[in-house]
């Protein structure tokens, strides 16, 4: 047996979570157990019939206290704790942090390694974005996507495999470059990827996109304006498809970002749709980016040379990165030793989640769901 | 000919020799039981099994394989497991009313068995207005879904059970509109009548582009009637993890389960026999030796293959669509299906009047 809890509010005159809302009015929790929030997110739901009057996340079910953790490992060792952060973007979480460190020792980390950072990153933001479009799909109703999507996904998987060992956390940048070199199938099996992905992506818009039901589900609903994206301190697609430009490889280049071409996807709906559509166009991009840097790939040294023990200044120091889901930063302080004095990570889905409320009050259910996904919520990236 | 009608009269033959003709009477009505009933459990298992090597298919996958021959056995298996898993009842729970609901799913759908023509002389009860049979019984099924919904003391299943309510009774409507138009076409309700009006074409073909009208109506509003996917509102496990039968668990749940795929069946089954000409083979005027040709085929096989060959069509609207939200489902009927069938009645009606029907 358990004891219940009661949950006290602080605003006394607003019904608690625990307690009962105005009469005629239906509070349920959806999570942490649930299909919908795919993890362990709780959301405290007040309805009234099917329409939502108030989202309350209730986070910290998968809270691991990575930044805390952080603090005792050293900085070779922190790198391997954020993989775990979102899993579905390994890499560049595993590349904010990298960034971090060689700019507190100042480190220029070979071309070589440079260009094969970027093509991991934009292999796991389409592999990131794969999954989202099967599980947005399966939101809304419809599972055969989410089979499709994850074929493609596969073959990402992978390569990923073959070069880094690992198939969801690949720790395979380390400060300084890469942990080993590539594998040497690594340019073919990523250009017989290209051929597939653009033989396959018309079958996404033949099954999702095209579809009435779908477009009616998604377009109008979920409105997130400009301003409002910019006061919750939304990121990402999710910003982006509120017309904001807000992509960090465009506006704060790192690596060779600067160097390539490619466009960044904005739509001006602010629904459910626009959201949707500038994941689905930045895969393209991707695809983009990869095309132009994989036969381009120049031969030398995959790391740079760094001493064994990594010390950083004394001072602090903070790196971004665009992720797929929107910008991550990492925050280092540190005190010249060899583990960060405080780590502080600034997830994207965190902020994203909290324009959940605002964009879901005067929906339906069923469009809270719909509006969860195009928000592509990793869990333990938000708690952490 | 090797014929269902041969069997059944030789049986009643033999026991009205044997027995007395009211004992006899007893007997023919327990073994039409056992026969509903084996029917009842070998349709759950083969609709089961294909609803899942048909997903499977569509999303590039192998389905079950594992249990006997291509996976023969799965469903079989999955029966066991239900048999003896424990049927909980949740302590806030309205007992009764809550173990009630899943027999009422139940009985629904075997009653709904009793008018269907499974093949040439092959029907348990041949009813003068079994389609008005049909559609009063199909009505009770949505009572099951509200008494599962509102006894489990669950905020999922009461609004599963709710949205349900309000779609059953919405596309019943249309349902019933699209039905009439056959039934106006054959000047019968009696389903016996329907089919033999089929002789020299299915209605399909004869009532041409107003019958296409209403069969498309006909497939959508029963796709809702039976909470299939796109229409699977009252379940919606993305929204309501389960909807109605959140609660229900062991063999409760297969009752509601067993319920749902045999209800597809009797409504295809209902579908074929209006539109396709149940058991009738295909026939073509006054094509004499084509005609023949096509009555070496037995009845049964063009009754479950064109039954079949519907309950495909559902399962891949579930497979490919995503799910309507309860107000784009609600408009749907009452702004678009609605008046398309009452316009397609009239239609109908000027149709016979006028006998421009081939």
């Amino acid at each position: 047996m358990y004891r219940q809890t009661e949950i006290i509010s602080d605003d006394s005159e607003s019904p608690s979570p625990g307690g009962f809302g105005e009469a005629g009015d239906l509070i349920i929790n959806v999570g942490p157990q649930h299909p919908a929030t795919h993890g362990v997110l709780h959301l405290v739901i007040t309805l009234n019939g099917e329409t939502i009057k108030k989202v309350e996340p209730h986070l910290g079910y998968i809270h691991r206290s990575i930044e805390k953790m952080c603090e005792s490992l050293t900085y070779r060792q922190f790198i391997y704790v954020t993989s775990r952060m979102d899993y579905l973007s390994a890499h560049i979480n595993n590349h904010a942090c990298a960034l971090c460190v060689e700019k507190g020792l100042q480190l220029e980390i070979p071309h070589r390694a440079q260009v094969v950072r970027v093509l991991l990153d934009e292999l796991t933001r389409i592999a990131s974005h794969e999954l989202w479009w099967g599980a947005l799909a399966m939101d809304v109703g419809a599972f055969t996507p989410f089979f499709h999507a994850f074929r493609e996904r596969e073959t990402i998987n992978d390569i990923m495999e073959e070069t880094c060992g690992a198939r969801l956390t690949m720790n395979y940048f380390v400060p300084g470059g890469l942990m080993a070199d590539i594998h040497p199938n690594f340019q073919k099996r990523v250009k017989e990827f290209i051929s597939l992905y653009k033989l396959k992506i018309k079958e996404y818009d033949e099954l999702i996109t095209g579809n009435i039901i779908f477009q009616n589900r998604m377009k109008n609903v979920g409105y997130l304006s400009a301003e409002d994206a910019i006061s919750y301190g939304c990121s990402g697609p999710t910003a982006r498809g509120s017309g904001l430009s807000c992509d960090i490889r465009k506006l704060y280049p790192y690596e060779v970002y600067d160097k390539i071409s490619f466009n960044e996807v904005i739509e001006n709906g602010g629904d459910s749709f626009a959201r949707y559509m500038v994941r689905i166009k930045e895969m393209n991009e991707s695809i983009k980016i990869i095309e132009q840097l994989i036969d381009n790939i120049p031969e030398g040294d995959f790391q740079a040379k760094t001493k064994v023990v990594l010390k950083l200044p004394k001072g602090e120091f903070y790196s971004r990165v665009e992720t797929a889901r929107g910008e991550l930063g990492v925050f280092i302080v540190s005190e010249g030793g060899t583990t960060p004095y405080r780590i502080k990570f600034r997830s994207p889905g965190f902020s994203n989640l909290s324009a959940l409320d605002h964009m879901a009050r005067g929906s339906k259910l069923g469009d809270l769901i719909a509006m969860m996904g195009t928000l592509d919520l990793v869990i333990p990236d938000i708690d952490r | 000919m090797w014929s269902f009608s041969n069997i059944a009269d030789s049986i009643h033959q033999w026991l009205n020799e044997t027995f007395h003709p009211s004992v006899a009477v007893i007997f023919e009505m327990i073994i039409a039981g056992i026969c509903v009933i084996s029917l009842f459990a070998v349709l759950g298992l083969v609709l089961v099994l294909m609803e899942r090597k048909v997903s499977a298919w569509i999303q590039i996958r192998m389905g079950p394989n594992r249990v006997g021959p291509k996976g023969m056995f799965q469903s079989v298996a999955d029966t066991m497991k239900l048999l003896v898993k424990e049927g909980m009842t949740p302590s806030g729970a309205d007992k009764f009313l809550f173990n009630l609901a899943p027999f009422i799913a139940l009985v629904v759908a075997m009653l709904l068995m009793a008018p269907l023509a499974f093949a040439k002389n092959f029907q348990m009860w041949n009813v003068n207005i079994g389609v008005l049979y049909i559609s009063a019984i199909s009505s009770v099924s949505v009572i099951s879904i509200l008494i599962a919904g509102w006894s489990s003391n669950n905020k999922y299943s009461l609004m599963g059970a709710m949205r349900s309510g309000a779609q059953i009774v919405s596309y019943e409507l249309s349902a019933g509109l699209s039905i009439l138009s056959v039934v106006v076409l054959a000047g019968s309700l009696n389903l016996n009548t329907i089919i033999q009006s089929q002789a020299d074409g299915w209605w399909i073909f004869k009532g041409h582009i107003p019958v296409i009208i209403s069969f498309i109506i006909f497939i959508i509003a029963v796709t809702a009637e039976t909470n299939r996917a796109p229409f699977d509102l009252a379940e919606a496990e993305s929204e309501l993890t389960a909807g109605f039968h959140t609660e229900y668990s062991g063999m409760k749940f297969a009752l509601f389960f067993l319920a749902e795929y045999v209800n597809v069946f009797i409504v295809c089954a209902i579908g074929a026999t209006l539109f396709f000409g149940g058991w009738m083979p295909f026939h073509i005027g006054h094509w004499q030796s084509f005609n023949h040709v096509m009555d070496f085929i037995p009845s049964s096989l063009w009754f479950f293959g064109k039954t079949f060959f519907l309950i495909f069509v559902i399962m891949w609207f579930r497979w490919t669509f995503p799910r309507l939200r309860i107000d784009q489902l609600l408009n749907l009927e009452w702004k678009y299906l609605l008046p398309i069938s009452l316009f397609n009645i009239l239609l109908v009606t000027a149709m016979a009047i006028a006998g421009w029907y081939f």
